[in-house]
């Protein structure tokens, strides 16, 4: 059969991401939080790295301004400065951010991820110590070994350092919950916090369309909730080019004829709040259309 | 047709303010600013919280609105951070983490710290043997930058002088300390934090790290020893060595635990394990990190400004028993 075809080849583990994973609260729901993703998380810690290099050279700016504002002749001041500031960048600019409620560094916030207990407890402060301290091993230990040099014996030890870095490097694509080696230790991991607005329900406007337009009962049991989900996207993204075509579409496979009179967009509007009415209705006696090939 | 509106539209129309006035709480919170809240309006959290997760149960059985389910997801995720999150004010925080966190944590670590005690031991005495027989193990044990020529082909007179003006003979002993307190402070933070990191692989490295500390140690020593200038020596380095030391040892400690429980999760899950070491050794190790920083300011300026040998002892042992009843001594049970 061609629906079955079509079906096999979606693998099973797209699904199993996007469903999240299980955290189940006091209350008993499950929240289904979504994992950060590596490359998410790579483009966090770029943000904070070039953070901390701004950072630091703004220090010294400020310290340069105010030897020379004061003329005064304390050169001393300014190793401190530079000494305890990049000690303090380096070991606890992660671990000042992630103590904050957001439980996250601003590369984290702006790549909208947040560090949690594995556990569904609350984040404590060793744990983020335990979570950063390790970036030593992960990160400026690799970097160290990237800006060393040496030649014979030297250079293969460099060589077996970077090696043996790598292994930390590459820890998150090798669990299932992409854990880094300090996640692992501190029982944290790190997962999206995205702050979603609450957007309108389509199926208002629908209403409104739906009083001049019918559909009949199989025009409405073309599709099940999989593509339902698809159409609301597409009314969201609100693309000319894209309602236009999958209003052309959806007119083809329900045979729509009388399609002249209304544009695309209140069309599938209307479609679209027909259809959720249907297999709402459906839910609520309790069968799940998953897709159009869901016969039930 | 009859039932133009939706249930589900109704069941959102219903709840929508609440949601949004949770939304409008959180965000002040997140934003840092809980004290602006007033008690009416911090009570009601809890009670908006739950509403939102009952509306989420109901929105998956009853409502295909994506949009509207992703929303109370990740509302229901914020709030349960905001309302599970019990967080106590940083200075509760700090007071009860040097009154009980940190000495129960280095309690809690005894068997890994005498083990790292152990083989810094086991390196000293392995260095000040080899140096015995042959001094030119001394270049081994000993790199060149921090050797600033105390090496066995100093003359003793010039020894005796970098234990008592401080390195850069003929200045100023005052000049320059801060730089080098600051130096010395960040230099062995690194080094220990980076014993702890180490742990994770199997504890191996570590030891490594903890034997050539103690290696490095024992040669100093074994010079200083060979010129008749061992009492003096040992005065200059544990002034400040004292603390020091312990704080490497207790990092070295701290990374034991960690590839300890790696190897041998006992009773737990592997992963479980590791986490409740992870956690056990951070705490050493943010206690660590301030101990060195004692340590920085005894070597950067104590060291240097005080020059008489027998003071140098006298600080050396009082810090000894400071550390000594701070984190060992018997105290009363903690009043819940």
């Amino acid at each position: 059969m061609r629906a079955a075809r079509i079906k096999r080849p979606r693998p099973p583990r797209v699904l199993a991401a996007d469903a999240g994973r299980e955290f189940v609260t006091p209350e008993g729901v499950d929240l289904r939080l979504r994992l950060g993703e590596v490359s998410d998380r790579a483009a966090a810690l770029v943000i904070d790295l070039l953070l901390m290099v701004l950072m630091l050279i703004g220090m010294s700016v400020l310290a340069a301004a105010v030897l020379w504002a004061t003329k005064a002749e304390a050169p001393e001041i300014v190793g401190v400065i530079w000494l305890l500031g990049f000690f303090l960048l380096r070991n606890f600019y992660f671990t000042g951010f992630e103590l904050r409620p957001g439980a996250a560094t601003p590369g984290k916030r702006l790549m909208k991820l947040r560090v949690i207990a594995r556990n569904g407890g609350r984040l404590t402060a060793d744990a983020v110590f335990a979570r950063n301290a390790l970036r030593e091993l992960e990160l400026f230990l690799p970097m160290g070994f990237l800006f060393a040099r040496g030649e014979g014996v030297d250079a293969w030890l460099v060589s077996l350092g970077c090696l043996w870095s790598l292994i930390f490097l590459l820890f998150p694509l090798f669990n299932r919950d992409r854990l880094r080696a300090g996640d692992l230790i501190a029982g944290t991991m790190v997962v999206r916090a995205p702050r979603p607005l609450l957007l309108p329900d389509l199926a208002r406007d629908g209403a409104v369309a739906l009083t001049e337009l019918t559909f009949s009962e199989v025009q409405l049991d073309a599709y099940g909730i999989k593509e339902l989900q698809v159409l609301e996207n597409v009314l969201r993204g609100n693309d000319r080019k894209t309602i236009a075509e999958v209003a052309r579409r959806i007119r083809t496979k329900i045979a729509w004829t009388d399609g002249a009179a209304t544009s695309d967009r209140a069309f599938l509007a209307a479609y679209y709040a027909a259809l959720r009415g249907r297999l709402e209705r459906q839910m609520l006696f309790g069968r799940r259309r998953k897709d159009k090939f869901d016969k039930g | 047709m009859a039932e133009l509106q939706l249930k589900s539209n109704r069941f959102r129309e219903e709840r929508e303010a609440d949601w949004l006035r949770l939304e409008r709480l959180l965000a002040r919170i997140e934003g840092g600013a809980p004290s602006r809240l007033s008690s009416t309006q911090l009570l009601e959290i809890p009670v908006l919280y739950r509403q939102a997760l009952s509306s989420l149960s109901v929105a998956r059985s009853i409502s295909l609105d994506q949009g509207l389910i992703d929303y109370l997801e990740s509302l229901c995720t914020r709030a349960y951070f905001v309302v599970y999150g019990a967080r106590t004010s940083l200075w509760e925080r700090v007071g009860r983490f040097f009154r009980e966190d940190w000495p129960a944590s280095v309690r809690s670590v005894w068997r890994e710290t005498l083990v790292a005690a152990a083989i810094g031991i086991i390196g000293v005495v392995v260095a000040m043997v080899l140096i015995g027989q042959d001094v030119d193990w001394y270049y081994s044990f000993v790199p060149k930058e921090s050797a600033q020529g105390r090496d066995p082909t100093a003359a003793t007179a010039y020894l005796r002088e970098t234990l008592f003006h401080g390195v850069q003979a003929g200045k100023d002993p005052s000049d320059g300390l801060s730089a080098l307190a600051t130096f010395l402070f960040t230099h062995n933070a690194q080094i220990a934090i980076f014993a702890f990191a180490l742990g994770f692989a199997l504890c191996v490295p570590t030891a490594a790290l903890m034997m050539f500390n103690g290696a490095m140690l024992g040669a100093f020593l074994s010079l200083f020893i060979s010129r008749g200038l061992g009492i003096e020596a040992a005065g200059w380095l544990f002034i400040h060595g004292v603390t020091e030391l312990f704080a490497i040892t207790l990092a070295g400690a701290a990374g034991f635990t960690i590839g300890w429980a790696t190897v041998f999760p006992g009773q737990m899950s592997r992963i479980d394990a590791i986490a409740a070491a992870g956690r056990r050794a951070a705490t050493v190790m943010v206690g660590v990190v301030v101990m060195l920083f004692v340590a920085g300011l005894l070597e950067g300026f104590a060291r240097q400004l005080i020059q008489s040998t027998p003071i140098r002892y006298a600080v050396a042992t009082a810090s000894a028993v400071v550390w000594g009843v701070y984190f060992y001594a018997k105290r009363p049970a903690a009043t819940p």
